[in-house]
C-alpha cells in the first residue's frame, strides 16, 4: 500500500469499472444472482487487491499473505470478477458463474479456486473466521503486518454471531484485524433501518472496543486513507463503516433494494424492461455514465 | 466366549478401575500440546467441566477463553486452522455441535479446515441436569456431514488415544465424551485405527442362538456383561465395539452379520441416525439381516441419576438381556 497519485487513482476507477462490466456480463450469463452488493463493493475491491494487499495471484497460498475474508458471500461476483482482473484465473471463466460443473458456484466455495480464503453464503460467520485468522497470526508474531481484512454487509449485522465475534476482537485487542462493513442500507426484504434497525451503528462498534471509521465507499483515496489509519492503530481492531451505494454506477440499479437479489433482466422494471436492463447497464459503464457517447466512436 | 488379550483382565471384576471419558480426553489433549505446538485449545465457559483445564494450565499461551458463544468458537476455530493451527474446540455436545451445527458444517466440514469438535457431557447419563442438557441426536446430525469423522470411545484410555490419533488426523474430527465415570475395559494396548472396530469378544460356536451386538461409547461394559448371562441361556454373543461411528467398519459389520441370527446394536443415542442407524443403512443394501436398535426411542431424555436413567431406557446389563431373550423367547 503506498500514497498514490490522481492518475493512479484514476487507473483503479477505470479498473472498477472495467470489474463492475465483468459482474453485469457474469450475471446475465448466469441468469440469477446478485446485483447490488457487488456494484456497490467495486470500488473497494478494487483498491483492496489492485493496490493494498500484499499477496500474489500466481502463488495464492503464500504464507506471508494478507488475508481477505468475505463474509457476506452472495456478492461474491465482485470478488470473482476482481480475482480474475488480478490474475488469479482466466477472466473468461468468469462466465460460468452459477453454471454446472463451473467453480464459481452462487457462493464462493474456498478449495474450489484460488484465491478465496474462505466458503461463505450463511451470513454473519466471516468475522469469527478472521477473528481466528488474526488471532492466529498474532500467536505466532505478536508484531505482525499481516492484516486480516473482514468484509461485510450490514445486514449480516442483524446475526447475533457477529457480536460475539466483535466482543472477542475487542478482548483480544486485535491489531491486524480491519473489518469493512458495507453500508449500502439495504437487505433482501427492504430497507436494513425497516427490517431491523442498525443504528445507531458507529456507537455500537465503539462500544465493543472497536476503531471505527465512516467513509464513502466510492471515493477511492478516502478508502485508502482510512486503511492506512486503521493499520496504524495498534492497540484495538478497526472497522470500516463504508457507506456506499448499492447498485453504484449503473443508475437504474441504484438505491433500490429489490435489486439486492436479482440479476439485469429479472429486476423492477421502473427504469428499463427486463429485456434491456443488462444492454443499458454496459452502456452505462461503458460510456462513463453517459459522459461518452457511443456515437462518437 | 473369547475375550480380547487386550482388554482390561479385570474386565468383569466388581473392582474394574472406572473414570470418565473426559479425562481421558483432557490427558490427551495436554499430551498432543507437548507434541505439536500448533496445538490450540478453545473453551466456551467450560473448561474445568471439559477437562481442557489440563491444557489451559500447562499452554496458557495456546489457551483461547471466547466466552459463552459456541458459534463464534467454532469459526473462530476455522480460522486459527487457516493460519496452520490445529485448534480443538471444547464444550458440551448439546452447545456443540447442537448449537453451532451450521457453522462446523460451513466454516469447518465444507471448508476443509483442521478443527476438531469436542462434544462432552453427551448422552442420557449426563443425569440430573436433565434433558436440556442431554446430547441424544449429535451422532446423528455429525454423522450426516460430509468430510467428518464421528468418534465415540469407550473408555478414558480410548478416549486419549482418540484425541492423540485426532491431533495428527488432517481433518475434521468430533468426538464425543460422557461426564460420568465407566468402567476402563481397554489397555494401553487395544488397537485404535480410523474406521476400525474391534471384536472384542467372540462367541463359542456351540450355542443354539447366536447373536452379533455392535455397540459404540461406553456401553460395551453392560453389553459384555449381558453376553455372560445370555451365554448361560444358550445364547452366543460376540462384541464389536466402533469407537467410531463414520467411517463405519462396514468389513467387521458386515463379517458379523455373516455369522450370526442377528444384529443388535447399543448406542447412548437416539435409536434414529446414529450407530443403529448406520448399521441397518449398510445391512439393508449390503445383507439384509435383522437388526434391533437399543437406544433412546424417539424421545427427550429426564432428570434423575445415571444408572436409573440407564435402566428405563433399557440400556442397562438388565435391558440388554431382556431384549435379546425376548428375541428368542428363552
Amino acid at each position: 500500500m503506498n500514497y498514490l497519485s490522481d492518475g493512479e487513482i484514476a487507473r483503479l476507477e477505470h479498473k472498477a469499472n472495467e470489474i463492475r462490466q465483468s459482474i453485469i456480463e457474469m450475471l446475465m450469463a448466469a441468469g440469477s444472482g446478485h446485483t447490488a452488493g457487488p456494484l456497490g463493493m467495486a470500488d473497494i475491491f478494487t483498491l483492496l487487491y489492485f493496490d493494498v494487499l500484499k499477496h500474489d495471484p500466481k502463488n495464492p497460498d503464500w504464507q506471508d499473505r494478507d488475508r481477505v475474508v468475505l463474509s457476506n458471500g452472495h456478492i461474491c461476483p465482485v470478488l470473482y470478477a476482481t480475482l480474475a482482473h488480478r490474475g488469479y484465473f482466466p477472466v473468461e471463466e468468469l462466465l460460468t458463474l452459477r453454471k454446472f460443473g463451473s467453480r464459481l458456484q452462487g457462493h464462493p466455495h474456498r478449495t474450489a479456486l484460488p484465491g478465496l480464503e474462505t466458503s461463505s453464503g450463511p451470513l454473519g460467520s466471516g468475522l469469527s473466521q478472521a477473528v481466528g485468522m488474526a488471532l492466529g497470526l498474532r500467536m505466532d508474531n505478536p508484531y505482525t503486518s499481516q492484516y486480516v481484512y473482514c468484509l461485510m454487509s450490514d445486514g449480516e449485522l442483524q446475526e447475533g454471531q457477529t457480536w460475539e465475534a466483535m466482543m472477542m476482537a475487542g478482548k483480544e485487542r486485535l491489531h491486524n484485524l480491519i473489518a469493512i462493513i458495507d453500508r449500502n442500507a439495504i437487505q433482501i426484504d427492504g430497507y436494513t433501518e425497516d427490517i431491523m434497525p442498525l443504528e445507531p451503528l458507529r456507537e455500537k462498534l465503539e462500544a465493543f472496543n472497536f476503531d471505527v471509521q465512516e467513509v464513502d465507499g466510492h471515493n477511492i483515496r478516502m478508502v485508502l486513507d482510512a486503511i492506512g489509519k486503521a493499520q496504524a492503530v495498534y492497540s484495538q481492531p478497526s472497522v470500516i463503516i463504508a457507506h456506499t451505494i448499492p447498485g453504484k454506477g449503473v443508475d437504474i440499479f441504484e438505491r433500490d433494494f429489490h435489486w439486492h437479489g436479482n440479476p439485469p433482466g429479472k429486476g423492477p422494471e421502473n427504469f428499463a424492461k427486463k429485456n434491456d436492463q443488462g444492454r443499458d447497464a454496459l452502456k452505462k459503464l461503458r460510456s462513463l455514465s453517459g459522459s461518452i457517447d457511443p456515437a462518437d466512436y | 466366549m473369547k475375550i480380547a488379550s487386550h482388554l482390561n483382565p479385570k474386565l468383569f471384576d466388581e473392582g474394574i478401575e472406572k473414570a470418565p471419558t473426559r479425562d481421558g480426553f483432557g490427558e490427551g489433549l495436554r499430551e498432543a500440546g507437548e507434541k505439536d505446538p500448533k496445538v490450540v485449545a478453545l473453551s466456551a465457559d467450560l473448561v474445568e467441566s471439559t477437562r481442557a483445564n489440563l491444557f489451559a494450565d500447562a499452554f496458557p499461551d495456546r489457551f483461547i477463553e471466547v466466552g459463552v458463544a459456541e458459534q463464534n468458537m467454532a469459526s473462530v476455530a476455522s480460522g486459527l486452522a487457516a493460519v496452520g493451527k490445529i485448534p480443538f474446540i471444547t464444550s458440551y455436545a448439546m452447545f456443540s455441535p447442537g448449537r453451532n451445527w451450521e457453522q462446523i458444517r460451513t466454516t469447518i466440514a465444507y471448508n476443509e479446515r483442521n478443527v476438531k469438535i469436542i462434544g462432552a457431557h453427551s448422552g442420557i447419563s449426563v443425569g440430573p441436569d436433565g434433558a436440556t442438557h442431554q446430547a441424544l441426536e449429535d451422532m446423528a446430525i455429525m454423522r450426516a456431514m460430509p468430510n467428518m469423522i464421528v468418534i465415540a470411545p469407550v473408555d478414558a484410555v480410548e478416549a486419549k488415544k482418540a484425541t492423540l490419533w485426532a491431533s495428527t488426523y488432517d481433518g475434521p474430527v468430533y468426538i464425543r465424551l460422557g461426564r460420568e465415570k465407566v468402567p476402563t475395559v481397554t489397555t494401553i494396548g487395544t488397537p485404535f485405527q480410523l474406521g476400525q472396530g474391534g471384536l472384542w469378544i467372540e462367541k463359542d460356536d456351540d450355542l443354539p442362538h447366536t447373536v452379533g451386538v455392535i455397540t459404540t461409547g461406553s456401553m460395551f461394559h453392560s453389553a459384555a456383561s449381558a453376553a455372560v448371562e445370555l451365554e448361560k441361556k444358550g445364547i452366543g454373543i460376540s462384541i464389536l465395539h466402533l469407537p467410531m461411528v463414520k467411517p463405519l467398519d462396514t468389513a467387521g459389520v458386515l463379517k458379523l452379520a455373516e455369522s450370526h441370527d442377528i444384529i443388535v446394536t447399543v448406542e447412548e443415542h437416539q435409536r434414529n441416525g446414529g450407530l443403529g442407524g448406520a448399521v441397518a443403512e449398510l445391512l439393508g443394501e449390503e445383507r439384509p439381516t435383522k437388526v434391533i436398535r437399543l437406544g433412546i426411542d424417539d424421545q427427550f431424555g429426564q432428570t434423575g441419576e445415571p444408572e436409573e436413567l440407564l435402566k428405563h431406557y433399557g440400556l442397562d446389563k438388565n435391558g440388554i438381556i431382556n431384549k435379546i431373550t425376548e428375541v428368542f423367547g428363552v
